[in-house]
């Protein structure tokens, strides 16, 4: 789902038009990026929380050609999910969608027999080391 | 911030919604996606991030307080991977 798809559901849900359902889901993302920048965390309950964490600078490498490469200080969001979406996320069978849920990909996923977690597709392989990485890499991560 | 804090933004920015419109409209924006996720799909919100549902395979793992061998079941995880926008906004 895109943001764009989450407007349109989000109009037809709280029966907005579409230009307010926009005004509203954009204002969403304003408010809770502005609080990171401040470097205030985000709570919303049921959901997750975000927080904004601070690196320092280290000596990274290029996993290309293995050159040495300076990491500048940094601060990135860090979002831990909710109780309550973590074991919806987990309990949930349905075949997970790797695409961005155009309508028949969408159609596809609703029609099909739901899956036990443990049978799920390439996307379950572990994460492989540097070195092995392309022959091991699954569809959602080219 | 918290959900009280994005209503109140969205009371202010965006008119014509009465306090309990404006936590109504909140909340279904946060049901939408959560039913998304459930469902395991991808939501891909542009200029903050998306929101991915991953498979894990089952690893071995210890009850790292009493040293038992215990196997970690197969289960499904969300992650954050934040965009190049919102990263760049917060080094800005």
């Amino acid at each position: 789902m895109t943001k764009s798809e989450l407007i349109e559901r989000v109009s037809e849900a709280a029966k907005l038009t579409k230009g307010k359902a926009e005004l509203v889901v954009g204002t969403i993302f304003g408010a809770m990026t502005e609080a990171m920048v401040r470097g205030e965390g985000i709570e919303i309950r049921g959901f997750g929380s975000f927080t904004v964490r601070q690196y320092k600078s280290y000596e990274g490498r290029n996993p290309r050609t293995g050159g040495s490469v300076h990491v500048k200080p940094k601060r990135l969001p860090f979002f831990k999910v909710g109780k309550e979406l973590r074991a919806r996320v987990n309990l949930s069978t349905a075949p997970l969608v790797e695409d961005d849920g155009d309508d028949v990909e969408v159609q596809e996923r609703k029609t099909a027999a739901p899956k036990p977690v443990a049978a799920a597709p390439a996307a379950a392989k572990p994460r492989p080391a540097p070195k092995l990485r392309e022959e091991h890499l699954s569809e959602d991560e080219i | 911030m918290t959900k009280a804090d994005i209503i109140e933004r969205v009371c202010e920015e965006v008119g014509g919604f009465s306090k309990k419109e404006a936590a109504d409209v909140v909340e279904v924006v946060f049901e939408l996606m959560k039913n998304t996720l459930a469902e395991g799909e991808k939501i891909k919100i542009s200029g903050f991030g998306n929101f991915v549902v991953r498979a894990k395979n089952p690893r071995p793992g210890r009850n790292p307080q009493t040293g038992v061998q215990i196997t970690i079941d197969a289960r499904r995880v969300l992650t954050f991977k934040p965009s190049n926008v919102l990263k760049a906004a917060l080094n800005a």
